[in-house]
């Protein structure tokens, strides 16, 4: 039995479940209303029929040169991600973005030293693609993987999982940015084989077209399952390897002489 | 069996408001740091591409174990038939959201993008076990509201114990996959291990019972209760047993690596070389973790004392936070073997050489404020709901 007297003020009543529509809609809405821009390709799709990947010799790679290095931050415009002001050089130095990197090897028995870049191993079966919780990190059908910035939360957990350190997290605001490379503070980005030239029909990336021009000649990248490609004709010629290749990821980027 | 009266936490005490005010202090701070970090980016904490999870991580994945745990004691009450444990199965089942939701909360506000939290719940990639998590984090909260429904409500009554038992395998499910999280990472020699699941199941029983143990006895100090010295004796023992068993699980997988050459440099790197995770995982897992705590529990000297099983359940949580530290941080730290029989000699992405994290103040007290906030729920909800029985004097009758 109740007592009217007793029944709650449907004023309070109507004010809480307004504030609550009010609150699901503030957390809803931005999620729903700006992600709903899908990136659209023009007309035609990309094809399983390509697998892009690279080969990269190392003898040929030069010792201090870093040409593929700024051609790939010119081409991304990761040479346009500024320091935030007052913050410690070193610091920064761990949290500014990379999509490729010279490293210099020495072997520990013979002593001989090796140079290469290191960058996304665009693996057929990537471990950061297998842990991406929202499906941001993916592979396309031509084999690249990338991470769709605009479902990607800024987990991280790719970045654990990814065998090659290849990937960075954007650690601040980004004032400048090139059209073909969006980027934005929170979200995680890598190598993506420079999609978008690929996309409009340029069949080089930036890194292999600077290290042509410099005459050294060792990226040669192509479509894997062409066998008249110079990449394949290439693996063809010479033993290659794949980084941790214990892993079984299947790496569209090889390596010989390392 | 004589009838046990459940009543909510009085607010009369000055204890209450006190503690309660110092809570909502460092929610505030916690807010603050989350504003500063997510305002300027995460150029701001001691996190870089090297160290990708740092502090916060720590104290989410932390809570989240604990907070599987907690429930254990509900659950011995009502799938173990323990009839000792069986009138602290609300407070249990309130703990467990309650750190749960710290801990998420935690998670939540440290990704880089928090506001697109709505694609974490509306995109899944099912091959993901953080995917699999989100389910299994919100049906939890889901099957223990019910279980406490029916361990309140008289017409629940009859579904108690289906209800105690899911509650029970949805928990071990739950830690099976944050224990994933690490063990499904292939890349890394401080994971990639099958163990990590069982061995963060083991965790959770220890961090979870420790919570429990505070919690209770600090409920019923705000509210001057007495709680039976048999029923201390109880949980006591029984955390003995699981900080062995934590100590076990530490003691394979560490045996384990060392079997494995491949795994020998992480492991010099923890047991011997790794400076300040070498001390952690001695000092703090070992030593503050294990060793004390069972001395405290097992020795006759301090048997009936309230303060040793209080301390000995603080140490518990001290040492298993260092414990998940040196997996998360120090996992992360120790540069992954890319190209074996070569040393690098230079990379500017820092390949090769031991990473540094240096955690600041915020991540500090973004994680801090999780730990407060799942308080916070349990004070709040044990204030407002009959949670607590009026008296845990022990039973004449056992």
């Amino acid at each position: 039995m109740s007592d009217c007297k007793q029944q709650p003020d449907m004023k309070r009543r109507e004010f809480l479940s307004n504030t609550v529509v009010a609150a699901g809609a503030v957390t809803v809405a931005p999620g729903v209303l700006l992600t709903t821009t899908e990136a659209k390709a023009d007309g035609k799709g990309v094809s399983s029929n390509t697998r892009w990947g690279m080969l990269i010799d190392t003898n040929k790679c030069a010792d201090g040169c870093t040409s593929c290095v700024s051609a790939c931050d010119k081409e991304n415009g990761i040479d346009l991600v500024k320091k935030p002001e007052g913050h410690d050089d070193a610091m920064w130095e761990q949290q500014r973005p990379q999509w490729i990197r010279k490293v210099k090897l020495r072997d520990t028995q013979s002593s001989v030293v090796s140079n290469l870049p290191l960058m996304c191993q665009h693996c057929e079966h990537p471990p950061c693609v297998d842990v991406c919780p929202t499906g941001a990190s993916f592979k396309r059908a031509d084999g690249i993987v990338m991470v769709d910035r605009h479902i990607c939360i800024g987990c991280r957990y790719c970045m654990m999982a990814c065998p090659y350190k290849a990937r960075s997290f954007i650690h601040a605001d980004v004032a400048e940015q090139v059209v073909n490379s969006p980027r934005g503070k929170g979200c995680v980005e890598s190598c993506n084989l420079c999609a978008h030239r690929l996309d409009a029909g340029q069949g080089n990336t930036a890194c292999a077209e600077a290290c042509a021009k410099d005459g050294h000649n060792a990226i040669v990248f192509g479509d894997l399952k062409d066998p008249n490609s110079a990449v394949s004709k290439a693996l063809k010629s010479q033993p290659s390897r794949q980084l941790r290749e214990d892993l079984m990821l299947n790496t569209g980027v090889r390596y010989t002489n390392v | 069996m004589e009838k046990i009266n459940y009543r909510e936490l009085g607010c009369e005490s000055p204890r209450f408001w006190t503690g309660m005010g110092v809570m909502a202090f460092l929610i505030l701070l916690a807010l603050v740091a989350v504003y500063h970090m997510e305002h300027n980016g995460h150029y701001v904490t001691g996190m870089t591409n090297q160290v990708v999870w740092g502090l916060p991580h720590v104290f989410a994945i932390f809570l989240i174990v604990a907070a599987s745990g907690a429930l254990n004691v509900a659950s011995i009450g009502s799938v173990f038939g323990g009839p000792m444990y069986k009138p602290l199965g609300r407070f249990s089942s309130i703990l467990a959201v309650a750190l749960l939701a710290g801990g998420l909360m935690v998670l939540v506000l440290d990704l880089g993008r928090p506001d697109r939290l709505i694609i974490a719940m509306t995109k899944y990639n099912f091959k993901s076990i953080f995917a699999w998590n989100i389910y299994l984090y919100t049906g939890f909260f889901v099957i223990v509201g019910l279980y406490m429904w029916a361990m309140i409500d008289r017409k629940g009554s009859k579904m108690y114990r289906p209800l105690g038992i899911t509650a029970f395998l949805w928990r071990l499910a739950l830690t099976t996959g944050t224990g994933s999280i690490f063990g499904f990472l292939v890349a890394r020699e401080a994971y990639d291990a099958a163990v990590m699941a069982p061995m963060f199941i083991i965790m959770s029983f220890s961090y979870g019972l420790a919570f429990f143990i505070i919690t209770l006895m600090a409920a019923y100090w705000w509210d001057d209760r007495h709680i039976g010295d048999l029923r201390i004796a109880k949980l006591r023992k029984l955390l003995g047993v699981f900080v062995a068993a934590v100590l076990y699980f530490a003691l394979v997988y560490h045996l384990t690596n060392l079997y494995i050459t491949q795994h020998h440099g992480i492991e010099s790197f923890v047991l011997l070389e790794g400076g300040v995770y070498t001390k952690m995982f001695w000092i703090g897992q070992v030593l503050i973790g294990g060793i004390i705590p069972l001395f405290l529990i097992y020795s006759p000297a301090f048997s009936t004392s309230r303060f040793a099983i209080l301390a000995a359940s603080f140490m518990v949580l001290l040492g298993g936070f260092f414990q998940v530290y040196i997996i998360v941080i120090g996992g992360q730290a120790f540069p992954m073997t890319m190209f074996p029989g070569k040393e690098v000699i230079e990379s500017s992405f820092f390949d090769g050489v031991v990473s540094s994290y240096i955690p600041t103040v915020s991540e500090a007290m973004l994680g801090v404020g999780g730990i407060v906030v799942a308080m916070t729920i349990v004070a709040v909800v044990a204030r407002m709901f009959p949670m607590l029985p009026d008296s845990l004097e022990d039973p004449d009758n056992i």
